[in-house]
């Protein structure tokens, strides 16, 4: 019965999203009030009614109702409650019920946060975000229904999934953050399609359309993050990052985000690089849809895919090439009328962001291009070939470094008209300090790579700069004390950039660090006989066969001591899992501020010993810390007062404090 | 949307396995040499699996194409030579690194030709800016009139 109501109320969702994108577009454009004002109960009404459906699905797989095709092919009574919870979305049907409820979210808190906005572009940025979900609830109910009965007599005794691999609570928590990343992409791509019909950007649009922005880029952010950190500790070597088509479809839209939250700050301050910014809200949701494209119909071959189906990549394909087709038209015929205002010499704060905005789009780009030319390629070509890792380290890197290298600069020249000469002597200590770094990173290394200095040149660039950044805006004269009490009144914006651009520093840093330095030895240990890999010294002490709650465990007790101290006893496992009849690899891993230890336990080998695998990987842990970095800092920013009080200025009208521009 | 996926992977019987692929016995006793072929199989696609490169695979083809190098190595070859003896039997597809030659180079120059075409529309459109007049201020409307007085009022 819960079941039948929730693909009811997901049915009747579809037919709010369909009247909410007609009627309040009709309402914006003859101003009739009450046809605009009925998006906001609409967009409420579909946030309500997806979300019945979701919670009936979840009821599904919470009481184990196998006779719902969906429960019973990816859910099984002996999984923890947990991974019952997240197999809702573990699946091609209910992670497109999640992305529907997220879309739907998001219009909703347009609907009720978006009290400030003319009621003309609330209305349509409604109605377009209403339209993409009328998209999406087609897709679903006509290609891919959760709610669908297994047709046969009778409930089966069990279900079916119970993937090993996916029973991880950073797995679980993963592709939410993803879709309310892609999702939160929507609204960017709702405003500027608003405003293309209105044919008005002005400064007020960039300031709406940040924080959506930001809040989108920082849940993709924390989502590329746990995967990426999920796969370091499961997969059982460390990779953290390999360029897969599906990575690259989430990292696409963060480059493109990045880059739009920073044009939109033209936008707010300057009012120029409209028509650039409005392009970049549509391409970083088309990139979006494009991910989503490339996942699910299975087109370009990937390590992680769904059980695809070339139906679902066509559907998807139309809803791409509609939306995407119809915002540029839209684009071109009414981007001639947004003119800039602004005017600013070629050294100044803007041009810093316009150059922000190739490195980052370029980037994107080439990672496009990496993806997609298998396939363009064998089609054009008829050169059927392969695009992998070696091929976007070179590719991809020189943008992001140059990216890095004036990003210190950039953030610290002043809006419209700027001199070199007044900010380049301010930024010498960074510039010092960097060398120094990456002096004593190339002496310390034993292998001479150029690789681990860069990045050690680059991210103390980068992070000192940003420092220094923030300790300039507390002026030039005054005792300690007083620029001391100034920098504590900074708005949080400036807080939130300083923590977001050194995050990137570390980011870079670290990856470049762990690429260079890592230390990797493979080898048959024997029972009590030390080895030394990178400085320490490894034994394996035994190894032995256990059983967890639902598989069989073979681990040993690896002893790792340094100059003769012990450090720790890690405990490598292999598990296989019956029920899924697979094995996995359970990595030990002793994470440390400076380097990870990781080691795994292999085949027992015929002499008597076992193979076993050890990788000291330097700064590991530095990537992810950089990673929050950047999505604390957009928090930061996201919290700033002039959102919080734009959000409430009706209610409590107050004096300004000469906020700095930022 | 990424590693969640793996679950499709599996139940189509490509199994993803997440063990490293590299064993003890295959590894070649002189160091150097072993650094060599570890650095072809970087580059080397496990022919089977779904974008792995064969050092990081443990299917068998994987495991035979590592043992190939190796041999390739021992037998004095090159490391250009031993990914030509690769790619003359399995095709370029082997190749994680694409080939910069004919068609490729399409996709190796993709990135620095948009980087000249976008430093050259941004360089156009920052000089018009610098040299635009500014423009005119538009004068408040009588409801930012109002608000203004609203929020100053305190």
């Amino acid at each position: 019965m819960i079941h039948e109501l929730g693909h009811f109320a997901l049915i009747l969702a579809a037919m709010v999203a369909v009247v909410q994108a007609v009627i309040p577009l009709i309402g914006a454009q003859k101003r009739w009030p009450g046809w605009m004002a009925m998006a906001e109960p609409a967009a409420t009404a579909q946030f309500l009614l997806t979300a019945g459906a979701f919670a009936a699905l979840t009821h599904a797989f919470v009481t184990s109702d196998f006779s719902v095709r969906l429960v019973y092919a990816n859910s099984h009574t002996l999984k923890p409650m947990l991974y019952k919870i997240s197999g809702v979305w573990g699946n091609h049907e209910g992670s497109m019920l999640l992305w529907l409820l997220i879309l739907t979210l998001f219009g909703a808190c347009l609907a009720w946060f978006g009290g400030n906005l003319p009621p003309g572009l609330k209305a349509r940025a409604l109605a377009v975000q209403s339209a993409i979900a009328v998209a999406f609830f087609a897709f679903i109910l006509f290609t891919s229904n959760p709610f669908e009965r297994l047709d046969i007599a009778g409930v089966p005794f069990d279900g079916r999934g119970l993937n090993p691999l996916l029973q991880d609570p950073g797995l679980a928590l993963h592709p939410p953050f993803l879709y309310l990343g892609y999702v939160g992409l929507s609204m960017a791509f709702s405003f500027a399609v608003a405003a293309l019909i209105e044919g008005r950007v002005d400064a007020a649009w960039g300031r709406w359309v940040r924080p959506w922005t930001l809040a989108a880029w920082i849940f993709l952010t924390i989502g590329i993050a746990l995967g990426s950190w999920w796969a370091y500790y499961e997969l059982g070597w460390g990779g953290f990052w390999f360029w897969d088509p599906v990575e690259n479809a989430s990292f696409m839209p963060w480059l493109l985000a990045a880059a739009l939250l920073h044009s939109a700050i033209v936008v707010e301050k300057r009012e120029s690089l409209k028509s650039w910014t409005i392009l970049l809200a549509i391409l970083a949701f088309g990139f979006s849809l494009i991910g989503t494209f490339i996942v699910r119909s299975g087109v370009i071959t990937s390590v992680h895919a769904f059980a695809n189906d070339p139906e679902r990549g066509v559907f998807i394909l139309l809803i791409l090439g509609v939306y995407m087709g119809g915002a540029l038209t839209l684009f071109a015929a009414r981007a001639g009328a947004m003119e800039a205002k602004g005017v600013f010499g070629v050294v100044s704060r803007e041009s810093a962001l316009v150059l922000n905005n190739v490195f980052l789009a370029v980037a994107c780009f080439v990672v496009f291009i990496g993806t997609i030319w298998p396939l363009l390629s064998e089609l054009f070509f008829e050169r059927v070939l392969s695009v992998g890792p070696p091929f976007f380290n070179v590719a991809f890197t020189p943008f992001m470094m140059a990216l890095g290298a004036i990003l210190p600069i950039g953030a610290m020249l002043p809006w419209k008209r700027a001199a070199m000469g007044r900010v380049v002597p301010k930024l010498w200590p960074a510039a010092v300090l960097a060398v120094a770094v990456a002096g004593l990173a190339w002496s310390v290394q034993t292998e001479k790579t150029l690789l681990g200095p860069v990045g050690a040149l680059l991210g103390a660039w980068i992070v000192v700069g940003a420092v220094i950044d923030v300790l300039s805006r507390t002026g030039r004269g005054g005792s300690i004390g007083a620029r001391l009490s100034r920098l504590t009144r900074l708005p949080r914006a400036d807080w939130g950039k300083l923590t977001a651009h050194a995050g990137l520093g570390v980011t870079m840093f670290a990856i470049a660090g762990l690429m260079a330095w890592e230390v990797e030895d493979i080898r048959v240990a024997q029972i009590d006989e030390p080895f030394a890999v990178g400085g320490y010294e490894i034994t394996l002490k035994q190894v032995q066969d256990t059983q967890g709650p639902n598989y069989l465990s073979t681990m040993a007790d690896i002893e790792i001591s340094r100059k003769g101290r012990l450090v720790t006893v890690l405990h490598p496992e292999k598990r296989v899992y019956p029920v899924a009849g697979m094995p996995t690899t359970e990595a030990a891993i002793d994470y440390r501020a400076l380097r990870d230890l990781y080691v795994v336990i292999g085949d027992a080998q015929s002499n008597g010993g076992h193979t076993v695998r050890t990788y000291i990987k330097p700064f590991t842990n530095w990537i992810w810390f950089g990673c929050a970095m950047m999505a604390f800092g957009g928090l930061l920013s996201l919290t700033d007062r002039r959102y919080r009080v734009a959000a409430g200025a009706r209610k409590t009208p107050k004096k300004t404090d000469g906020v700095p521009a930022e | 949307m990424k590693r969640l996926l793996i679950i499709a992977t599996v139940l189509s019987g490509l199994l993803f396995s997440p063990v490293a692929a590299v064993e003890p016995s295959e590894i070649m006793d002189d160091p150097a040499m072993e650094t060599r072929a570890r650095i072809i199989s970087k580059n080397l696609r496990c022919l089977v699996c779904r974008n792995e490169s064969i050092d990081e695979s443990n299917a068998g083809i994987a495991k035979d194409l590592r043992l190939l190098v190796r041999e390739r190595l021992e037998a004095g070859d090159s490391n250009a030579e031993v990914v030509a003896f690769v790619v003359d039997r399995y095709g370029e597809y082997v190749l994680l690194r694409p080939q910069t030659g004919g068609s490729n180079l399409l996709l190796w120059g993709a990135g620095p030709a948009m980087l000249i075409v976008a430093l050259g529309l941004s360089g156009y459109y920052l000089r018009r800016r610098s040299r635009a007049k500014p423009a005119k201020v538009d004068a408040l409307s009588e409801d930012e009139k109002a608000r203004l007085a609203e929020i100053l009022k305190d």
